[in-house]
């Protein structure tokens, strides 16, 4: 209700004064046209009284304060005439000095200043002084910051720049500056006076109108900048220092955060660099709540800006050791300022961080160096609770990933693992995801034992339960992402060099093996493979006496895949093995070929109890034993007297069938020296044939009707396979037996008409059709079956 | 005109860390109307990656998927051809034209698409075409050494279906297509 009742109100005084200086405003116009220089005086000494007004906020002054600047113009104008037409400048100068108050006296003084300048009647400085000590008068905030905002506005073009008119022998560029500085000072001064105390309500409502006002103060520094005269020299030795000791010595929060930002938004950054020691030096001075940090964060945001844009002005940062002022000026306001949160001091270190990857990416001990600082301060403090603290740390770490595509450079930070260990265990896993997602990215490779050790130190998190993970059950979508990274990045690990690799190797395995049970199935596959690829590599080389051997490789592995019993997970366990012994056979070692499928056959009888598991795993029993040749008869036999023997073993009878008729398979190997021994094929097939005759019998008694042919069908397809390669134990009059078989039981009362199994043997007699019409002596074969 | 996504193998993470990079900027969604995968992706992540490419996507269970409830094979209907998909871990001896022929008869099928064996393969015979994408992320192989990264792409067309098969070798992707045509079925 007040709040609303006052905006009334000012709109109200704002309405009343700009009435009052449209009213005097027209007389002052008649009196001009009527060439009446007193009359036009007066009434402008009463419009310019409007201004005198402490009712208006900053916002609504300047509205006020427009109006009456538009009139001055016009009274400048005729000023310059007046000249002409004899009354002279230094009257007029004296003339307007008798208006009764100061505040009208002085904005026509000033108007009169700048004609008084542009006829070169007096020396511009003398003119320039006398106004800006003159403005003293007004003490007022307000009305004096507008007051010193107007002569700067008139003086702007008027200053004795080099190569301007105004440059003379007793006018120099030093003149300018002086004149500008002491403007801007007694603007700073004017402008803190405009306290912050009282209520809250009160409070909020003067930072709003300072927050106004602040660009009339900041425009004074936008002046100096435009000074052409003014040098790197100049610069130095004067203007930096002056500003500086006005900001430091003002003492007010407020002012000090905006103008340093102005100053280094408007000064070039050729300036800054030459000046840092000087600027820096003047951060700790400040007020201790004023946010220092962004100003130097801006300050570094610049200088890598310009780093990036003129590469040929490196050589300047490093001549003024850019890097070391920053830094130790950042651990001084660090350290003045004590009650600085965390997340503060560790924004200005990664504010720091990318000052030095922009400007010094090739300094790893300047990055090092920074992140060492951060550990530092991050010592002897409990682990980080504060989430924007952080998040700020992990912009921290990401930053060299992101800049350096090869994930190595990163690694040789000594600080780097040193700052993951101040993470809560939470963070310090996403960290490390981040470190492995840069690697997927950026396609690196890591190539060294001793560089693998520093990566599965820094992702240790992942890598095993580390003390003070919290107790809670991880979600298990998000432990099977982390585990599947860890996987993934086992596979970006490789060196040609086989001895280096089978050190990489060793060195994955002794960090995975402390993973527990439940990491164990993700981890071990991804380097058993590794494992694998290695030894293929080695396979073609002689050389027993080299480190890496595949023996020594196949002895690793066992020990590996033996871990996953602590899990337990036999099934993979198994395919893994299988794996392995087929690997063995390739490289001739028949031993290590036979304990491998050793181990998989005691996985199979004391672990896979399932039915489905056990159908899976025996065909792959089968097939890599079919695939095997390095066995001699006995172990052969063995191995395959085993398989056959858990075929046979299968509970439900088309699994049991199916498993016995491709162990057939077993006994007959395609190429030249494999195995042919077509008597077992034949009376693997007939056993097959026994089973699903008895599935069918079981299937009359227990349901009334007998299933699908299916089973017979494939058994037919089976004769027909080794008929075709030649085995003179299937004749022709068996499968014709088996075709009438199948026929019959197609059509019998009993049968259930089932589409699959009908057109499956559809297809099988399209084929026999075929091979019969391909002539030559496939064609003969077949000729004999009739269908 | 009906494009079908042949692909499978891949064995993320166990064997292998992610597609090609050439790969998967090729493989973009909207292009494809079917993917049929020969299975062993291995997890959730590369099933969830196909589906994004195409809704309709079909999966056979390889012995290494960590979800089991994927079939052991599947038969689809595209425009007039019938295909047939397994991963092919089942069929013994593994890689064996005869008897992948066998189960091509038993699926009654035009096409049949396996896997296991790592190497593309496309072959034809009287009855129909054996098709084997490969591996798209040239995974170890126990049974193929040296395979470059692959997949295929069939195009449907009517009676006839054009295969091109990708192939990234040397760190170029290289393209090679055969033509089948189809007669039609004879009634059973």
């Amino acid at each position: 209700m007040m709040i609303s009742d006052a905006m009334e109100d000012e709109e109200k005084w704002l309405a009343e004064g700009i009435a009052g200086i449209q009213h005097n405003a027209f007389y002052m116009h008649r009196a001009l046209d009527a060439n009446n220089l007193r009359e036009a005086l007066k009434y402008s000494a009463q419009l310019l009284s409007e201004l005198r007004t402490s009712r208006l906020s900053p916002h609504k002054y300047y509205e006020l304060y427009m109006r009456a600047f538009d009139e001055l113009r016009k009274l400048e104008m005729f000023f310059k005439e007046e000249e002409r037409h004899g009354c002279s400048v230094m009257d007029l100068y004296e003339l307007v000095q008798h208006a009764g108050n100061i505040l009208p006296r002085l904005y026509l003084l000033c108007t009169v200043g700048s004609v008084y300048i542009k006829s070169k009647e007096a020396p511009t400085k003398d003119v320039l002084k006398d106004l800006v000590e003159m403005c003293r008068g007004v003490q007022h905030p307000i009305r004096g910051l507008f007051l010193r905002s107007y002569l700067a506005q008139i003086s702007r073009d008027k200053l004795p720049d080099i190569g301007s008119e105004y440059e003379g022998d007793g006018d120099t560029v030093m003149d300018a500056v002086e004149f500008v500085l002491q403007n801007f000072s007694e603007m700073n001064k004017l402008w803190v006076r405009m306290e912050l105390q009282g209520p809250a309500r009160v409070r909020d409502k003067m930072e709003k109108e300072r927050n106004e006002l602040r660009d009339l103060v900041g425009k004074n520094l936008h002046v100096l900048s435009q000074i052409e005269g003014i040098d790197l020299d100049l610069y130095k030795e004067t203007v930096l220092p002056r500003i500086l000791e006005q900001v430091v010595n003002c003492k007010d929060e407020l002012a000090q955060y905006y103008l340093m930002d102005c100053l280094i938004q408007v000064f070039p950054d050729e300036y800054h660099l030459q000046t840092l020691e000087t600027l820096l030096g003047a951060c700790p001075q400040l007020q201790p709540t004023v946010d220092i940090k962004t100003v130097l964060s801006q300050l570094m945001e610049r200088l890598s800006s310009y780093a990036a844009s003129s590469p040929e002005v490196l050589p300047e940062f490093l001549q003024v050791e850019a890097f070391a002022k920053l830094s130790t000026a950042i651990g001084k306001v660090i350290e003045t300022q004590g009650d600085m949160p965390i997340v503060g001091a560790i924004t200005l270190y990664v504010s720091l961080l990318t000052f030095t990857l922009r400007v010094h990416p090739d300094r790893l001990d300047y990055v090092d160096q920074v992140l060492g600082s951060c550990v530092k301060k991050l010592s002897n403090r409990p682990k980080l609770e504060d989430s924007r603290a952080t998040k700020q740390v992990v912009a921290l770490l990401s930053a060299p990933l992101e800049k350096y595509s090869d994930i190595v450079t990163s690694l040789t930070l000594s600080n780097y693992p040193r700052v993951m260990d101040h993470l809560d265990s939470g963070t310090n896993k996403i960290m490390a995801m981040v470190i492995i997602q840069s690697i997927m990215t950026n396609q690196a490779c890591v190539s060294s034992a001793d560089k693998v050790e520093v990566l599965f130190e820094l992702i240790k998190g992942l890598i095993k339960d580390l003390e003070g993970d919290s107790e809670d059950e991880l979600d298990e979508e998000d432990f099977n992402e982390e585990q599947n990274y860890v996987a993934r990045v086992i596979h970006v690990l490789y060196n040609d060099d086989p001895e280096e690799m089978l050190k990489i190797i060793c060195t994955v395995r002794k960090h995975i093996m402390t993973g527990g049970p439940k990491r164990l199935p993700f981890t071990v596959p991804p380097l058993v493979f590794s494992a694998l690829k290695l030894i293929r590599r080695l396979q073609n080389q002689d050389g027993d006496e080299d480190p890496a051997t595949p023996k020594k490789i196949f002895q690793l592995l066992n020990q590996t895949i033996e871990a996953l019993s602590y899990v337990p997970a036999p099934e993979l366990a198994l395919r893994l093995y299988l794996q392995c012994a087929e690997a063995a056979n390739d490289c001739d070692l028949e031993p290590v070929a036979y304990e491998f499928f050793t181990q998989a056959f005691v996985l199979y009888e004391e672990e896979i109890a399932d039915s489905k598991a056990q159908v899976t795993a025996i065909h792959l029993i089968i097939g890599t034993l079919q695939r095997t040749n390095v066995f001699g008869v006995e172990n052969r036999d063995t191995l395959t007297h085993k398989a056959t023997g858990y075929s046979a073993k299968l509970l439900k009878k088309p699994d049991h069938c199916r498993a016995v008729y491709a162990c057939s398979h077993l006994f007959w190997v395609d190429d030249q020296d494999g195995i042919k021994d077509g008597e077992r094929v034949l009376l693997c097939l007939k056993r097959a044939l026994r089973i699903a005759n008895a599935a069918q019998q079981m299937a009359n008694v227990a349901r009334g009707s007998s299933g699908p042919v299916t089973l017979f069908v494939e058994i037919l397809n089976k004769y027909l396979y080794y008929f075709e390669k030649g085995n003179t134990q299937i004749t022709s009059a068996a499968i014709q037996g088996l075709i009438e078989l199948i026929k019959t039981e197609m059509q019998s009362d009993t049968a259930t008409p089932d589409r699959i199994s009908d057109a499956f043997f559809a297809c099988t007699l399209r084929y026999i059709q075929f091979q019969k019409q391909k002539g030559g002596a496939m064609g003969e074969k077949f000729d004999t079956i009739k269908v | 005109m009906v494009l079908v996504l042949a692909i499978g193998d891949l064995h993320i993470p166990n064997r292998a860390p992610d597609l090609p990079a050439k790969f998967k900027s090729m493989l973009v969604p909207g292009k494809i109307q079917h993917i049929i995968c020969t299975g062993n992706l291995c997890i959730k992540e590369v099933h969830d990656y196909l589906k994004s490419l195409c809704p309709s996507l079909h999966i056979t269970r390889g012995e290494y998927d960590e979800d089991s409830r994927y079939p052991e094979t599947k038969t689809i209907t595209i425009g007039q051809f019938k295909l047939g998909l397994c991963h092919g871990h089942q069929v013994v001896p593994w890689g064996d034209l005869d008897s992948l022929a066998m189960l091509q008869r038993q699926l009654d099928v035009d096409i049949l698409v396996s896997g296991h064996t790592h190497q593309f393969k496309a072959y034809k015979h009287e009855a129909g075409v054996v098709i084997n994408p490969g591996s798209a992320t040239s995974a170890y192989s126990s049974i193929t050494y040296d395979v470059n990264p692959s997949f295929v792409l069939m195009d449907i067309d009517g009676l006839r279906v054009v295969v091109y098969v990708y192939e990234l070798i040397d760190g170029e992707v290289k393209v090679d297509k055969i033509d089948f045509k189809k007669t039609s079925t004879p009634a059973i």
